[in-house]
């Protein structure tokens, strides 16, 4: 934690428009996004983002469509253009670049995984795979090893000479994580990657980025529109809602401190108890009671009502390791997994 | 006396009309007036003001056999400047045409006959094809009408050619600038519309009848137009999405170019080339009436001496050759294309 952070996003505005720099005067000057639009028909597209991207852990950036997250990525490589604002990639800013040190950026840098996968159909998987290294200008024979590991790693071993039209979304994306892998870039950015496929292939997908993610520990930016998905992959979650960010910080702490109606409205949807952990709920340890069991403070909720067999009356200890750091009475678990915001409308008899 | 004098008059140019009077071209119809007076006046009660018109009410304003004189005189004028810079930029394309021909004409039959088969084997692998163009040009050899067709396809290679290697590269700039693009659209629109016959006059004050390359120009600008139009749309239609993706990986403009949209907009810049050809082979018998040899020449002789069955034969020759041109760029079109039907 102590670490700078990988990337910096300061004070980042866009604006859509024919003259964004008066449009920018007016958006510091207090006017939000509808008036903007109607007065002076520019789009607000992100207004005065910072965030603080940590090293080898994910970022996700949630929000509905609409709310200017594809947006937001785009910037860190710079296919889109700030109005305002700086990117700081390891303490350089990326807005200074020219246009050849930005190519040399992006060649070993950065590497992006598309929503609609974007592979070039007229290539094999294999040749797709290796893009980031062709470009680097590596010899086939050397680029072509390197593609054949990570086709290998995300499960597309054998498929190496069909075409991208030959293979199903979930196998286009596979090629898609493998082009990003093969690059071999410690930042990866994924634009809504896995929003395009089904839920079951999608969530093979989250399984095989955390297994990677524990194995490579690269630092990856992930947008989505799906809490569920922000949830099981996020270390950090950013909640963007019309260009601004209105919630960031440790998802457990934004499911259970919802500091805005419009995320209560969001998290009151989602199984709470597969998502949020022993660790948000537990309190510290008191001596005097007698414990059911032991259970790890990561643990979610979901695991303790099976241990407990749906029994309110069962205390546990949390225990990280070897030694207890709290206790966790299952009657506060079972008011965690009631949203808040109805929490406060219906009061306790 | 004529309709419009009062408005001289009333402009108070009477005295301008009147300067120098006698001194233009007098026209028929002024003649006919002065014989027969009577009917001088007996013209539409409010005619169209139009030059021969208000002649008529003053004679220092021109006539419109000046203007048309004036179009000419100014097209001489500039001619030489005009053929002392055109003359050495084309006279390539003349040597080219002449080599063309040369080559075509004395290789043996037996040589540039399977060199050809071989060529629609090797652009689109289908025997059906080969065997169709085999008959043809048996058939064509059999009466005697393979030396005009030899011709004919050396003349389209050539000016097919030439289109491609400029036509392409045009596409892709017009592509990349839409200022360009806007610059370019109203030409090309020009270039398609007017009538074949019009790029010939122009062409016949500049160069010699005898010199090859006044065909060629005729046939390169009238059919580089398709392949322009389509590079320049095939490379727009490039999935963005995939051109983002290759821009997110650091591609310079080159490896984009070749390696991403290029290909990716081969089956379009195909189709263009295919119109090219058949736009070509359209004209290279228009240009029959300028000395360009070949088939074109055989239905020329047809129309001109009303000799009925050479000029069908040719044209039956010519329609061959149209359609083994079509069935082998379009086979090629098949084959760039079925590596990339996607999605």
């Amino acid at each position: 934690m102590a670490q700078a952070p990988k990337i910096q996003i300061r004070n980042l505005y866009k604006i859509f428009g024919s003259d964004p720099a008066s449009a920018l005067e007016q958006v510091k000057a207090g006017m939000g996004k509808d008036e903007l639009l109607a007065k002076t028909g520019h789009v607000l597209g992100l207004e005065n983002i910072s965030i603080d991207i940590r090293e080898g852990a994910i970022t996700v950036v949630m929000g509905l469509s609409g709310s200017g997250k594809s947006t937001l990525i785009r910037h860190i490589n710079r296919l889109i253009e700030p109005t305002d604002g700086q990117v700081l990639i390891d303490g350089e800013d990326a807005l200074l670049l020219g246009t050849e040190a930005l190519r040399e950026k992006r060649r070993t840098g950065m590497s992006m995984v598309f929503q609609k996968f974007a592979l070039l159909p007229h290539r094999s998987v294999l040749d797709n795979a290796a893009l980031a290294l062709e470009v680097r200008g590596i010899s086939q024979s050397e680029r072509h090893k390197e593609a054949y590991v990570w086709l290998d790693r995300v499960g597309l071993g054998g498929y190496e000479n069909h075409y991208p039209h030959q293979l199903s979304g979930g196998m286009q994306q596979r090629v898609g994580l493998a082009r990003a892998l093969t690059s071999n870039s410690d930042i990866m950015l994924m634009d809504e990657a896995f929003s395009a496929l089904d839920p079951l292939i999608r969530s093979d997908m989250q399984k095989l980025l955390l297994e990677l993610h524990v194995e490579l520990k690269k630092t990856i930016v992930f947008i989505t529109h799906d809490l569920d998905e922000a949830l099981r992959l996020a270390d950090h979650l950013v909640i963007l809602k019309d260009g601004a960010v209105i919630q960031q910080g440790e998802p457990q702490s934004i499911l259970t401190t919802p500091t805005d109606p419009y995320i209560e409205a969001f998290v009151s949807d989602i199984n709470r108890a597969r998502v949020l952990r022993v660790r948000s709920v537990m309190t510290p340890l008191n001596q005097e009671i007698t414990y059911a069991g032991d259970v790890g403070p990561d643990d979610t909720l979901e695991s303790l009502i099976t241990l407990s067999d749906g029994n309110t009356s069962y205390n546990f200890r949390v225990v990280e390791g070897e030694i207890p750091i709290g206790q966790i009475d299952m009657k506060d678990l079972v008011k965690a997994l009631v949203p808040r915001v109805s929490a406060a409308e219906h009061q306790p008899l | 006396m004529a309709y419009y004098d009062s408005l001289f008059n009333g402009l108070g140019l009477r005295v301008w009309c009147d300067a120098e009077p006698g001194s233009a071209n007098v026209s028929m119809a002024s003649l006919l007036a002065k014989t027969n007076p009577d009917t001088a006046n007996t013209g539409p009660v409010f005619p169209f003001p139009s030059m021969d018109e208000l002649y008529q009410a003053c004679s220092s304003f021109p006539q419109s056999r000046d203007f048309t004189a004036a179009v000419e005189t100014g097209f001489l004028n500039i001619k030489d400047v005009l053929k002392s810079v055109l003359d050495p930029l084309t006279q390539p394309l003349s040597w080219l045409l002449e080599f063309a021909l040369f080559s075509f004409l004395t290789t043996p039959w037996w040589i540039i006959i399977p060199l050809i088969l071989w060529l629609v084997w090797y652009v689109c692998r289908s025997v059906n094809i080969v065997a169709f163009v085999t008959l043809s040009f048996v058939f064509l050899g059999f009466i005697d009408h393979l030396d005009a067709a030899l011709q004919t396809l050396a003349i389209i290679t050539v000016c097919t050619g030439i289109c491609i290697l400029f036509g392409v590269p045009i596409g892709i700039a017009m592509a990349k600038s839409n200022p360009l693009e806007r610059a370019l659209i109203p030409l090309l629109d020009l270039l398609q519309t007017l009538p074949t016959f019009v790029y010939l006059i122009p062409l016949i004050f500049l160069f010699s009848v005898t010199e090859p390359k006044l065909y060629g120009i005729a046939i390169i600008v009238y059919a580089i137009v398709p392949v322009i139009r389509l590079t320049n749309l095939g490379i727009r239609l490039v999935d963005q999405d995939v051109v983002e993706a290759v821009n997110a990986f650091g591609m310079s403009p080159k490896q984009k170019l070749l390696g991403v949209e290029i290909p990716l907009a081969m089956p379009n810049i195909m189709a263009g080339v295919n119109q090219t050809i058949m736009m070509s082979l359209a004209m290279v018998v228009i240009a029959s009436l300028v000395s360009a040899p070949g088939l074109g020449v055989l239905v020329l002789r047809g129309i001109r001496n009303l000799e009925l069955g050479v000029g069908l034969i040719a044209g039956l020759g010519i329609v061959l050759l149209a359609v083994i041109l079509d069935r082998v760029s379009k086979a090629a079109i098949a084959r760039v294309s079925s590596g990339q039907t996607y999605r």
